[in-house]
């Protein structure tokens, strides 16, 4: 046969052993990698934050007031902090990944990496300023 | 396609928003909208628009990322039938109550 069909049989050593469940401690890149998959725990309880905010407003004055009052106990502060900071690595770890996944041609050259990130923390800088300015005027 | 655009959309806004109504507001830092300014946000249809597709991109992409954490991440392989159907499954109807809500908005 040739090279493009290797052999399917085994060799006596190469048995496939079993991944351990806790393969990612230990080292500090697969560690860093295991947090940012964790972020997405957060993303989702952002989501639910942001449906009882308006489903609050919707509900009128007093139902926001209690929200905004129960947004300041220590537990949910607490949580939104730690959500705040695993928010925040998964969007500077996506930005600066995006260049390896975005491939982009201007008159047939490639454009460098660095300026595909760098439109993505551009992007990132208007829109927050954007949020801003609709929610507190500034 | 879904997965990286719930990436960037959930990259792009949530931690604004997240630093906004879980932080700043709560702790006084920034006075917290009027009821008025904040329903009139709220009653713009495009900021519905906009607020309905982050969350179901960052739904999905929860579900995407949560069911490859638990396969390949914490190796639990045999669940992985019941595990997608969750993480799917929760993505789809969260993503029908955070229309409903939004569409209720008055």
């Amino acid at each position: 046969m040739s090279a493009l069909s290797p052999s399917t049989e085994r060799l006596p050593n190469t048995r496939p052993q079993p991944v351990p469940t806790f393969w990612w401690l230990g080292n500090a890149s697969y560690f860093a990698f295991m947090l940012r998959e964790l972020s997405c725990v957060f993303v989702a309880w952002f989501v639910v934050y942001l449906l009882i905010l308006v489903s609050a407003v919707s509900e009128g004055e007093a139902a926001y007031q209690a929200f905004v009052g129960w947004s300041g106990g220590l537990g949910i502060l607490a949580l939104n902090f730690v959500s705040l900071l695993f928010v925040v690595y998964h969007a500077v770890t996506f930005f600066s990944a995006a260049p390896q996944a975005i491939v982009v041609r201007i008159g047939g050259s490639r454009v460098p990496g660095s300026a595909i990130a760098a439109s993505h923390y551009a992007g990132w800088v208007v829109v927050s300023a954007v949020v801003l300015w609709i929610l507190v005027g500034v | 396609m879904v997965f990286s655009a719930g990436g960037v959309v959930s990259a792009m806004l949530i931690p604004v928003l997240l630093l906004l109504f879980g932080i700043a507001f709560p702790l006084g830092w920034v006075a917290p909208p009027t009821y008025a300014h904040i329903g009139a946000v709220l009653g713009n249809p495009l900021t519905r628009l906009v607020l309905l597709a982050l969350c179901v991109l960052s739904l999905f992409h929860w579900a995407h990322r949560f069911r490859h954490t638990v396969k390949d991440g914490l190796q639990i392989k045999a669940l992985d039938g019941l595990v997608a159907l969750v993480s799917y499954g929760g993505a789809v109807v969260g993503s029908v109550v955070a229309a409903y809500l939004l569409w209720q908005v008055p």
